[in-house]
């Protein structure tokens, strides 16, 4: 599916003789005379690289942003070698009419074999022209091109979610992309987050091309290898959260130390990303590391669920350990087996008991 | 049909050709452009239409001021962290909050990281196409590219010809796939390109450097904000704490280890700012300098509110190292001081915005905005309600409010805190303004220009660069001197807040003058405003027939082929118009909004 696997060979050195020879080899192994090797020469010469439609509705082009901030692979390696990136209003050089007959194009000679990336969402209010493409409303183009597309990709929170302008009162009725009234029935894979970490979006994306499928979905349809942990499960701070240590307030001891934020708001406990695993920007830092409690950005409505400053519960220091383990088990509910670490030794197990931890 | 005069002078005729750009892409956003021509290309109407809407303000009404900056920061993840900056400032502003050295140089750097990469990509990732064609490309002579990048910028090191031959093969494959991504459909045989081939493979060539490169740049962000886009702020200072030689350093935000990354990262990008992109656009400058449509507003009115504070909140002109002031009717021998507090000098109005107040006649200041959206279209549209063909500009045509400074349509950005900049004497602008009109051979007046908009970008992301090893070294000093403080927490309790107050935050985004503001009233946002460069730039017209910079700009530009937009395209961008930004303004009461029906 990428580049073709000819071009890839003869980028990395290998010449057009071994390259036949391959292929030879290739027959053999499955079986075939040799009569068939000028056919896998040919396929493999011409296999066109995935054609991607990445649209773009209410949203503010963070995630195009952090696309392009992959470390591993660059993005200019994913939009020349592995995808044809044929449509994406932030990069493409056409504009107008000449833009928008892209889509038609794409649609007449890849029908069903694209793949549509959506970033942001259509507004439904006001005839949806709160978001105007071409003239017409933006759900006309998403519902046009998801038709016909092979699957879809929901980037970042506000196609996954809604996020920040389906916030109460959300007076737009900005809608994600899986609760478009006349959405096809088409795979659809959530990669939330405000916006996704880089490399996660061209992790699900090389995935996709690498093993020509769709990356195993958790129940809300995000990929398992990096939504089915919480961001507190692996947290360097952990360790601080169990032996009770906390930052009480910004910049005292316990910031300059490097203790835990849960008192200061942290929505790790209840957020699913893999910002305390892979990180950002290349593996370098994430938000509570660098001193500030995470805001929860890759969950369902989480601009409505109070201030971020306010902690998830009101009960002091030691009762902390047990409310936080609930959390967990309720969270642990939607995807399981994650609790393991959790559930794992602790200063405080007097106080796990009572919070029923039976995991 | 219909003629009139600007009372910025241009002769506005709508008689010609109607050409229509939608999507205008590569901008963040979604923006529609329609123009007259006439029988000799030249452009006589210019119609620019903001054509999203997302109401974030409304959303605020009745939240934690302390989260205010976390909301605004997602009106745009392009210039990520420039709303974010400014909420912080209008909350500590209405508060009284007074943040540590520290804070103010940390967010300095943060500020100024952004100019250079917002700069950066804007210049290689979405205007470039407009300059440079990847095709001719094709026919460079590698060693020929080579001499031409050693020449330019002797201090690059990838400059042989193997590795341009090595980038042109790329190319070629790339091109000889019939797949051709992002470059397909481009307008790659409109004579409006200039380059000659070798050029053209240097500027391809860098703008896959720069997109290499630029993700470096973000990583400072990262360490002090923890990711990028939108890394994280706080009221009262930032929320990364340092810690150089005490226990559990390693743990901390900043220590030894992070402080080094940044302090070299800051290096490698003045280097690439200086011997790459500030080369190449004198480059293209060279080819291009015949070409000196778009100046539009930028000899005649510009505003700029200045940013990056030397010393901690003092937000006053002459505290603030970018430049401060208004000047109107193209008079560059007076700068007006602007007052964002003062109820008559900014107001926004709606008789041709999506939008109804009760009397249309009047402007209104930010602090007592009213906003209800009315999407309606004028009887000489063609096509329908959710079809439109060609748009009415003689009735409400865009999701864009159009403010006014006095009363006067300004443009805003870096060309603008450019000429406010000469204009006022800056020592270190007009060195720099000097420096290019000198290599390039042409009069101050070419500063007034698409081409000059670019350039001014540019020397700006040189100059941001420079001040970020300013801010680094005034950091360590401090720390060194024994300040370690990176908060202030005195009000961070909402009990410690006054019933009710206002503030006002600014700042100088990549794309321009930046303002919010606020009012807290029982320590929730009881109204949140925001009025951004694109809203002043993109604004349509106001009740005298004042138009804005984008529809200025555009005016009398000869067009090579009617049916291919390069030269609109080339000139919007040179803005880098943010249209999330500009069209998410949303009045006092949220309440109207409820009435929108629900379908």
């Amino acid at each position: 599916m990428i580049e073709t696997f000819y071009d890839v060979m003869r980028r990395q050195g290998i010449s057009r003789r071994s390259f036949v020879k391959f292929c030879s080899l290739t027959a053999s192994a499955l079986g075939l005379g040799p009569a068939v090797v000028p056919q896998i020469v040919h396929a493999m010469e011409t296999k066109p690289r995935i054609p991607v439609l990445w649209l773009h509705g209410l949203e503010c082009t963070c995630c195009s942003e952090s696309f392009i901030r992959s470390a591993h692979p660059l993005a200019k390696d994913v939009v020349l070698s592995m995808i044809s990136l044929d449509y994406d209003d932030t990069l493409m050089a056409a504009a107008g009419h000449q833009a928008e007959a892209i889509i038609e194009e794409t649609i007449e000679k890849y029908d069903g074999n694209y793949i549509l990336a959506v970033e942001g969402n259509p507004p439904l209010n006001e005839d949806g022209m709160f978001c105007i493409i071409g003239g017409k409303p933006f759900t006309e183009q998403l519902l046009h091109a998801a038709e016909h597309c092979k699957a879809i990709i929901s980037w970042g929170s506000c196609a996954s979610w809604g996020c920040v302008q389906a916030a109460r009162p959300n007076p737009t009725q900005a809608t994600p992309i899986h609760k478009v009234p006349g959405i096809p029935a088409k795979p659809i894979i959530k990669v939330p987050g405000c916006p996704p970490i880089a490399e996660v979006m061209t992790a699900v994306i090389t995935y996709m091309l690498t093993f020509e499928q769709i990356p195993a979905l958790d129940r809300q349809g995000r990929p398992k290898m990096f939504y089915s942990q919480r961001v507190h499960d692996k947290c360097y701070r952990r360790p601080h959260f169990d032996a009770g240590q906390f930052v009480e307030s910004f910049d005292d001891e316990g910031a300059r130390r490097g203790y835990c934020l849960y008192k200061m708001g942290c929505k790790g406990p209840t957020t699913y990303n893999a910002c305390s695993t892979i990180r950002w920007n290349g593996g370098l830092s994430f938000p509570i590391q660098a001193g500030h409690p995470c805001i929860g950005c890759s969950e369902d409505g989480f601009w409505d669920k109070g201030s971020f400053y306010q902690h998830t519960t009101d009960t002091h220091q030691f009762g902390v350990e047990a409310n936080a383990d609930k959390v967990g088990l309720a969270a642990a509910g939607i995807v399981g087996g994650a609790i393991a670490a959790h559930a794992a030794v602790s200063a405080l197990k007097s106080a796990r008991k009572q919070g029923g931890d039976n995991q | 049909m219909s003629t009139f005069t600007t009372p910025t002078g241009f002769q506005m005729d709508n008689s010609g050709k109607r050409v229509v750009v939608d999507p205008v892409t590569r901008i963040e956003g979604h923006m529609r452009c329609e123009v007259n021509v006439d029988d000799d290309n030249i452009i006589r109407n210019a119609v620019s239409t903001g054509t999203m809407w997302r109401g974030l303000e409304v959303i605020l009404k009745g939240r934690d001021p302390r989260d205010a900056w976390a909301f605004v920061q997602r009106i745009c993840g392009v210039c990520t962290g420039t709303h974010a900056l400014t909420s912080v400032r209008c909350v500590e502003d209405a508060l009284g909050i007074q943040i540590p050295e520290n804070a103010n140089s940390i967010r300095n750097i943060m500020q100024l990281t952004l100019q250079v990469h917002d700069h950066l990509v804007h210049f290689y990732h979405l205007h470039a196409l407009d300059w440079v064609n990847p095709v001719n490309a094709l026919k460079a002579d590698p060693k020929a590219t080579s001499e031409l990048q050693q020449m330019v910028a002797p201090n690059h090191p990838k400059s042989s010809p193997g590795y341009f031959r090595d980038i042109q093969n790329r190319l070629k494959k790339f091109v000889e796939s019939g797949q051709l991504g992002p470059f397909k459909n481009g307008y790659w045989t409109n004579p409006a390109y200039l380059l000659p081939p070798e050029a053209d493979l240097m500027a391809v060539t860098h703008y896959l450097e720069a997109l290499d490169f630029q993700k470096e740049i973000m990583k400072i962000r990262t360490i002090f904000g923890g990711k990028d886009p939108h890394p994280n702020w706080m009221v009262g200072g930032v929320p990364c704490a340092i810690n150089m030689n005490d226990d559990m350093a390693a743990g901390a935000p900043l220590n030894m280890v992070t402080l080094n990354q940044i302090s070299s990262i800051i290096d490698q990008t003045r280097d690439f700012v200086k011997n790459v992109y500030i080369p190449d656009i004198l480059a293209v400058g060279q080819f291009y300098k015949g070409w000196l449509y778009g100046g539009g507003l930028s000899g005649i009115n510009v505003l700029a509110y200045g940013d990056i504070p030397d010393r901690a909140n003092d937000y006053s002109p002459g505290n603030l190292m970018m430049p401060h002031g208004a000047i109107i009717n193209g008079n560059l021998k007076e700068v007006h001081p602007v007052d964002l507090r003062n109820p008559d000098e900014i107001q926004e109005f709606v008789p041709h915005s999506w939008y109804q107040y009760p009397d249309e006649a009047r402007g209104l200041h930010p602090w007592d905005g009213i906003t209800e959206p009315k999407y309606e279209l004028g009887p000489n549209t063609k096509g329908t309600r959710t079809n439109i063909q060609e748009i009415d500009e003689g009735a409400k045509y865009s999701w864009i409010k159009a403010p006014r400074w006095n009363g006067h349509a300004m443009e805003v950005g870096p060309l603008a805190r450019y000429v406010v900049g000469y204009a006022n004497g800056h020592e270190y602008i007009t060195e720099q303004i000097n420096f290019v009109l000198k290599t390039l051979d042409v009069p101050v007046s070419a500063l007034f220009s698409t081409l000059g908009r670019t350039a001014a970008r540019a020397l700006e992301a040189d100059w941001a660069g420079d001040q970020m090893r300013y801010f680094m070294d005034k950091l360590m000093a401090n720390i060194k001197a024994g300040d370690i403080s990176t908060a202030n927490t005195d009000n961070w309790n909402p009990a410690t807040w006054p019933q009710s107050v206002k503030g006002v935050g600014f700042s100088e985004a990549p794309r321009g003058a930046l303002g919010h503001w606020i009012q807290i009233k029982d320590t929730k946002i009881d109204n949140y405003q925001c009025i951004v460069p694109t809203t002043w730039n993109g604004s349509p017209r106001d009740s005298q027939g004042g138009i804005g910079a984008f529809e200025a700009s555009l005016m009398n530009t000869k067009v090579e082929r009617k049916e291919e937009p390069v030269e609109i395209l080339r000139t919007l961008h040179s803005f880098d118009p943010c249209l999330a930004c500009s069209t998410h303004v949303m009045g006092e009461d949220g309440k109207e909004l409820a009435t929108v029906k629900v379908r």
